[in-house]
């Protein structure tokens, strides 16, 4: 009928530079990991250990292609029965009942009982060759998905006739013109238990389940993409009520808007070291200083600013109950209380060890979306980084910083720096990603202790690069003013250009 | 093979009929051998109290879901219950009638 018909193994001369056509997943991620989906008419290995995700990640496939891309789907399964389907798709938010229903997707349960049947001489698959084609008919389905096929290794006794008959089913498909996903069971030392890579080798992905100190993690690979480029890195991923998504941090296009407008600090003095107007909205501000610094009074004084303005905020306490930071706040005179009570504010408090990382963000997202907050603080975010490891953390919150960005969210984390000298290696990891950099600190002089404050960085605005001297009063942060500062300790501390951290 | 009447014990003392149903797919020299063998057997062993159905999967492919059919030639032993399948072109006389039940499993 057309070219696909054309085994394009067989042709070696394709036009140099041309990348394939493409099958979109409507994952968000893998879409851009392999640069538009899926190797049109061809198959795809999906493989997995047990609880990995693999079938979800067929079955979104399919759902995806028959309500996003007018692509009907074919689902063959090996394992499971139509309810065990049913529930694990309504897990994800589709109603298969539905789609069946409209034509959209055609589901066959293959059931093979080794003992019910006897083997005695020569037999074929063509069998299950009939019932794909009838199903593929029946819907004019441009999807497919066998799921696990590797089944039927447990179901025949011949392996010569399963293999030569599988072969000819990958061909065969390929023939078709369907885009095709096949999951099998991760093997030891091998993609998969019985070999399928031999046969299906267009596109490999492979997923993993890892539990990293009682912390489960899910990541999925390109092993192997033909005739494309893809990205080749572990990508971490997640399931949730909302199905599949994964951030792709190497890939990840940099769209978000740039608005001009700006927020408060809720501190004057700040808002003047930061050209007279506080933050931009939507941007993102790190607040880091050692314990006992004063992060979370920052951050105190930056939520009731926005709830002053009507502004819904939501807050992820990492380390104190919303009550404890409650009663600490009023104790600087900042009560936030009324705001709760009215509805502005809400707190999400929750130990970092509880959850995986993927779970946090999460639950995360979710927070973000049912509150749809117009601000939002996470403190600290470090006690996070004791959940994962670097990577992982790190790859976390660009994806929560990301995902605020794009929703315009103000957001401030707090991140509590063991020593001055560890700055650089503890929060260079996350500082690329941040707007502002407010940094605070301590020191001792002459008996007195001295609490200070200053702009690392604060991208797109003429800020202050003096270290300025506060106070916590009764009455939340009081910021001195050069003029202010008393005569015989200087109230500003001059940050001597070039001898600090490069501002980036 | 030649099948000796002293080794088959019959496990159905009651002669129930065997109705049968051969899947295959096209008029291969795979069916067409699993049907001979199946009609010899049936003569041999189930004189009278059989009935076969040929199912030609490729003019009804709608009916391979419902017997569960992947491999063609299949052998549905519909009647009597339970549901016996045999796969391949039945060129294996002893493991046929054990697959049937017309001879203990050893």
């Amino acid at each position: 009928m057309d070219t696909r018909k054309i085994d394009v193994e067989a042709v070696p001369s394709r036009a140099r530079g041309a990348e394939l056509t493409k099958a979109a997943t409507g994952i968000r991620g893998l879409d851009e990991i392999t640069r538009g989906g899926l190797p049109r008419g061809r198959p795809t290995l999906i493989c997995g250990g047990a609880g990995s995700g693999k079938t979800l990640m067929a079955l979104t496939f399919l759902a995806n292609g028959a309500l996003l891309f007018d692509e009907p789907g074919v689902l063959m399964t090996f394992e499971e029965n139509a309810e065990e389907i049913r529930s694990d798709v309504a897990s994800l938010g589709f109603d298969t009942d539905a789609l069946v229903a409209a034509n959209k997707l055609a589901i066959d349960y293959v059931r093979v009982e080794r003992s019910e049947i006897e083997e005695t001489g020569e037999y074929d698959l063509e069998g299950l060759f009939v019932r794909l084609d009838y199903a593929i008919r029946s819907v004019g389905a441009k999807r497919v998905v066998l799921d696990t096929i590797e089944t039927l290794f447990a179901g025949l006794r011949n392996d010569g006739i399963l293999r030569s008959e599988l072969r000819r089913l990958f061909r065969w498909l390929k023939e078709q013109g369907v885009t095709a996903v096949i999951t099998a069971e991760r093997g030891e030392g091998a993609l998969t238990r019985h070999g399928l890579e031999e046969y299906v080798s267009d596109a490999v992905i492979l997923l993993d389940h890892r539990v990293c100190d009682q912390v489960s993690t899910r990541r999925l690979r390109v092993v192997k993409y033909r005739g494309s480029h893809h990205g080749t890195n572990e990508y971490p991923f997640l399931i949730n009520r909302d199905g599949i998504s994964m951030l792709p941090v190497s890939s990840m296009a940099l769209e978000h808007r740039a608005p001009l407008d700006r927020v408060s600090s809720g501190i004057d003095a700040l808002d003047d070291m930061l050209s007279g107007k506080g933050y931009y909205r939507g941007s993102t501000v790190l607040v880091s200083g050692m314990a006992g610094t004063g992060k979370t009074s920052l951050a105190a004084h930056f939520i009731e600013a926005a709830c002053r303005r009507g502004e819904r905020c939501l807050c992820f306490l990492f380390e104190e109950s919303p009550a404890q930071l409650l009663r600490n706040m009023r104790s600087i005179g900042i009560d936030l209380e009324p705001w709760v009570t009215a509805g502005l504010l809400q707190f999400h408090a929750e130990r970092p060890s509880r959850y995986g990382l993927e779970t946090h963000l999460v639950t995360m997202h979710h927070a973000v979306a049912d509150f749809k907050p117009a601000v939002a603080v996470i403190d600290p975010v470090t006690n996070l980084m004791t959940v994962g490891t670097f990577a992982d953390v790190q790859a976390m919150l660009t994806r929560m910083i990301d995902h605020l960005k794009t929703e315009n969210i103000t957001a401030m984390l707090t991140s509590l720096m063991p020593g001055l000298t560890a700055i650089e290696r503890t929060e260079t990891t996350i500082s690329s990603l941040m707007d502002t950099w407010l940094v605070l600190a301590n020191d001792d002089v002459r008996g007195r202790h001295r609490r200070g404050l200053y702009v690392l960085k604060s991208r797109g605005m003429a800020h202050s690069n003096e270290l300025r001297e506060f106070a916590i009063t009764d009455g939340g942060m009081n910021i001195r003013y050069p003029a202010e500062a008393p005569a015989n300790s200087p109230g500003v501390w001059r940050f001597e250009e070039g001898a600090g951290h490069a501002s980036l | 093979m030649p099948v000796s009447n002293k080794t088959a014990a019959p496990l159905q003392v009651v002669a129930e009929t065997y109705r049968l149903r051969l899947y295959v797919a096209g008029q291969t020299p795979k069916s067409i051998l699993a049907l001979k063998n199946l009609k010899h057997i049936c003569e041999q062993h189930l004189q009278g109290r059989y009935e076969i159905e040929m199912i030609d999967l490729f003019l009804n492919p709608q009916l391979a879901a419902g017997d569960q059919i992947l491999a063609v030639p299949t052998l549905v032993r519909r009647l009597p219950e339970p549901i016996k399948k045999i796969i391949g072109d039945l060129s294996n006389t002893d493991r046929v009638l054990v697959g049937l039940d017309l001879r203990a499993r050893e």
